[in-house]
């Protein structure tokens, strides 16, 4: 539509909608349970192929883990029920079979690397076990923030509290000294106590992004006010650069202080869609993307990093044999190749041989024992769950609502272009994890806050309104009536 | 084997088609959007037919979308400020048609226009009845009544 979205707040929809309007609105809960036992099965299905084909003995074990599965989302699926009816059907079961395959291939990751430890004579810690307890303390973040946020709107009263603590999270790893804030694979962003560590910079993304929804919606008219016309187009007054100005500062420090590229690429575009969706002005797009290239040509020019990266993205096996050369993303393509369009089939490949096969290399890993054919299905996935997103903030009434909602489904499918198209030689590998499949509790745990945010968006987008929608004016008797223009749309 | 590969593929883009079955019996129902499917359109309008007109619609030119209640009084249609519907079109004349209730039955009638006006591809040269629903065009624009 050619009329921006108007005004923040707008009708409220009215919490007790449990009254006239719930039968004519489905809550279509009960699709959600059926596609979420469907997910189960699918799961459940992946481990005894994988259990089968490692040579595992097969018992009934499988059966109950599938059903813990099952009763781990069924608990979600419960609090769903009660705390968002209306929310979208479709959001959690798509979670559910990321997570669960995700799972089944760390597990049978966790196995290869068991097998060649013991031939070497080590000893390794299994990452899945790890992951399953992550995934129980997502999902309980999951049900907090669910049961916590009762109306996205809420949100808003905090936005520049959630913006600072964003920026804190943002840059502690950075001026922490590196006890607590080693330098792992070549990245300052961990934070480490104990036998824990984790990612601050996953929260802060959706704390910048809650910040930003909130700013854009109280400031937006102030980018819409056009400056200069040069060549045709109105350029932005210089004073509104602003935000785009902090957020490529921010970006570029995450990227020099951090050495974290995939973080910053992710920010910066996330904050740019959501300028673009406030305004619907392509200018942005073009002077956002201006100065990412004029920044990523400095950043090339400056860090040896960031050479290394995009030379090993050209020609990978120029660079095989390296030190941080070309090896990873070379042994990722040998996988995909083999895996071709069928795959190996699950547990009957090699996916060990590609270094961090389980975090930001797993859609390698996936690639080679599900073939094309399935890693289609999983990107498949990905963007089903997107395009719930998108569509419920297209559907909510608020401005936020959808600009929040735009910018979280933007920055999930973002995500996943960033690492698939990084482990595929489509842009430099930039090593973030691919949302729920991957092995890491710190993007376990955001990615579920974004899914939960997501659902409570969806819920006040279909939640039916009551009162609200205006009645037909009853008619004058014609006798008496004038000629009058009831409806004109511009 | 080979056979549970297969399967397990199967299995997953089930899943997909499943949820986007989910997706296509979702369209119309968000948010209590209504859009018109085709078929339920075709009903009411076999209803309106017997009904009395009580409201002229523009379906086609700029004016898409304007409707205007009829209250027995003449619609006058041409790009005259002082028209009932002003005509924004290129092709119209300053006073181009009328519309006027004799009985229960509505009949358009061309002023003189230039280029003429038309009820259903028939040109109008003397006052004919507008059964509802019938397109009538002057120039770009297309209006029917509808009750």
């Amino acid at each position: 539509m050619g009329s921006p979205v108007q005004g923040a707040g707008g009708p409220a929809a009215g919490q007790s909608s449990a009254g006239t309007d719930a039968a004519a609105a489905p809550t279509r809960r009960g699709t959600e349970l059926l596609l979420l036992g469907f997910a189960a099965f699918v799961v459940s299905a992946a481990l005894m192929l994988v259990e089968a084909n490692q040579e595992q003995q097969l018992t009934l074990r499988i059966f109950w883990y599938g059903l813990a599965f099952l009763g781990l989302f069924g608990v979600a699926h419960v609090a769903v029920r009660r705390f968002a009816p209306y929310a979208d059907p479709l959001i959690l079961p798509c979670v559910a079979l990321l997570n669960g395959l995700g799972l089944v291939m760390i597990y049978r990751i966790d196995l290869a690397m068991t097998e060649k430890a013991l031939r070497a004579g080590r000893e390794i810690n299994n990452d899945v076990p790890k992951q399953i307890l992550w995934t129980t303390v997502a999902l309980a973040l999951f049900l907090a923030v669910l049961i916590v946020v009762k109306d996205h709107r809420t949100l808003t009263k905090y936005s520049y509290t959630f913006g600072l603590v964003g920026l804190v999270l943002l840059a502690l790893p950075a001026f922490l000294p590196s006890v607590i804030a080693p330098t792992i694979n070549g990245a300052k962003i961990w934070l480490k106590a104990g036998p824990f560590s984790l990612q601050p910079g996953e929260f802060a993304k959706i704390l910048l992004l809650v910040f930003f929804a909130a700013f854009l919606v109280s400031k937006r008219d102030l980018f819409m006010a056009a400056g200069r016309r040069v060549l045709g187009v109105d350029l932005p007054r210089a004073r509104d650069l602003g935000p785009v100005v902090f957020a490529w500062a921010v970006s570029l420090g995450v990227l020099v202080f951090q050495k974290d590229l995939g973080t910053s690429l992710l920010f910066f575009g996330t904050i740019l869609v959501m300028l673009y969706v406030a305004t619907e002005r392509a200018v942005w797009v073009v002077l956002g993307l201006t100065l990412f290239v004029g920044g990523a040509i400095v950043a090339y020019n400056l860090f040896t990093h960031v050479q290394q990266r995009v030379a090993n993205w050209f020609d990978p096996l120029a660079t095989y044999a390296d030190a941080g050369g070309g090896y990873q993303i070379a042994q990722a393509l040998f996988g995909l190749g083999t895996g071709g369009v069928g795959g190996t089939g699950l547990g009957a490949g090699r996916p060990e041989l590609v270094p961090l096969a389980n975090t930001d290399f797993i859609a390698a890993a996936i690639g080679e024992e599900l073939g094309f054919i399935g890693l289609a299905a999983l990107l498949l996935v990905y963007t089903v769950l997107a395009l719930r997103g998108m569509r419920s903030a297209l559907a909510v009434r608020d401005t936020f609502g959808k600009l929040l909602g735009g910018g979280l489904s933007f920055l999930l499918i973002m995500q996943v272009f960033v690492v698939v198209g990084g482990v595929t030689k489509l842009i430099p590998m930039t090593g973030i994890t691919a949302p729920f499949l991957s092995y890491g509790g710190s993007s376990l745990l955001a990615n579920y806050v974004l899914i939960a945010l997501l659902l409570r968006i969806s819920d006040a987008a279909r939640r039916p309104q009551t009162g609200a929608r205006p009645r037909p004016v009853p008619q004058a008797p014609i006798a008496e009536a004038h000629t009058v223009m009831v409806e004109r749309p511009t | 084997m080979q056979l549970t590969r297969a399967g397990f593929l199967a299995l997953l883009w089930l899943f997909v088609l499943a949820a986007l079955r989910v997706v296509r019996s979702d369209l119309y129902a968000a948010s209590g959007l209504r859009v018109a499917v085709p078929g339920f359109r075709k009903s009411t309008a076999a209803k309106m037919r017997g009904k009395a007109p009580r409201q002229l619609v523009v379906t086609h030119g700029a004016l898409a979308g304007t409707r205007i209640t009829l209250d027995g009084r003449p619609i006058m249609m041409g790009r005259a400020d002082d028209s009932t519907l002003v005509l924004d079109d290129d092709y119209a004349s300053t006073r181009h048609a009328r519309l006027s209730l004799r009985g229960t039955d509505w009949y358009v009638e061309d002023l003189g226009s230039t280029n003429g006006t038309y009820l259903d591809r028939a040109k109008v040269t003397q006052p004919l009845r507008v059964p509802l629903g019938v397109p009538i065009r002057i120039g770009k624009t297309v209006i029917e009544l509808r009750s």
